[in-house]
């Protein structure tokens, strides 16, 4: 197997995430967009850990996991917010701070 | 004996043919599905495509010989993320049918931004990498060496993780209260 198989499959899903997250509306699909790029990077980590016979690599994929699980709840409860003041979670009308 | 090392051989061969065949598996569907994550018009439909591509990423962590990495990515992406993730769903009341205006007027500068970085990306990763192999008697790394290096050098990194997971709890708790 090579090594180029696995990064270039992240690769791929990283850019679709960035994709999703320029592209989509909807403040809920942002984050899923986000949880797509996290997942790509993950899969470097682990990949790299592999190569070297390591476990390093995995230690931080785990400890990226848990980062991706607290930024999902706190992204959440920010879109609940906006919600509730807006009535949308259209995040092109946040734009509160727009010069 | 020669014939007795030819047959190990055949057997490794057919068996990282059979590896690589699994990962070409999962790596269709996984970026297929993220595909059709991001270019659904449906907001659930979108978070099953994602429960697919999280799965099929599960799938290559034990392709790479990570078991543990794996378990937890089944636990906590598909287990609790995609619930909250449904949730938020429901709590903001986004149509559940097809929703036409989901995606904004950038989209195509998005996918021309998107498609370059995968050209650039691409082109590095081989230029860098090149044909470098993973080592073929690729073990599992076992749970035990993992849990010896989150609780020995990584320690002070996993505790601010815990204060960390504690601070986005109580965050979360206090921007989404009602008063």
């Amino acid at each position: 197997m090579y090594l180029n198989q696995f990064l270039i499959l992240a690769a791929a899903l990283f850019c679709i995430g960035v994709y999703g997250v320029l592209a989509r509306r909807n403040g809920v699909l942002v984050l899923m967009s986000i949880e797509l790029i996290l997942n790509s990077v993950n899969i470097n980590l682990v990949a790299l850990s592999a190569m070297n016979g390591d476990v390093t690599g995995q230690v931080f994929a785990l400890f990226v996991i848990a980062v991706a699980a607290a930024e999902v709840g706190v992204g959440l409860a920010i879109v609940l917010l906006i919600y509730r003041n807006r009535r949308s979670i259209d995040i092109a009308e946040a734009n509160l701070l727009k010069g | 004996m020669t014939a007795a090392i030819l047959a190990q051989e055949a057997l490794s061969r057919t068996e990282s043919g059979v590896v690589n065949g699994f990962f070409a598996v999962l790596a269709i569907v996984a970026i297929v599905s993220a595909l059709k994550m991001v270019t659904s018009s449906n907001v659930v439909h979108a978070a099953l495509y994602l429960l697919v591509v999280l799965s099929a990423v599960a799938g290559v962590y034990v392709i790479l010989g990570a078991e543990f990495v794996a378990a937890t990515q089944v636990l906590v992406y598909l287990g609790a993320i995609m619930v909250l993730l449904l949730f938020g769903v429901m709590l903001t009341r986004a149509k559940i049918g097809t929703d036409t205006d989901l995606d904004n007027e950038q989209r195509w500068i998005g996918a021309l931004v998107g498609a370059g970085m995968l050209a650039v990306m691409t082109y590095s990763l081989w230029e860098g990498f090149g044909d470098d192999k993973l080592p073929d008697t690729m073990v599992p790394q076992p749970t035990q060496a993992v849990s010896d290096s989150i609780f020995g050098t990584y320690l002070v990194p996993f505790e601010a993780l815990s204060l960390l997971l504690l601070a986005a709890l109580i965050g979360a708790v206090v921007v989404a209260r009602r008063d």
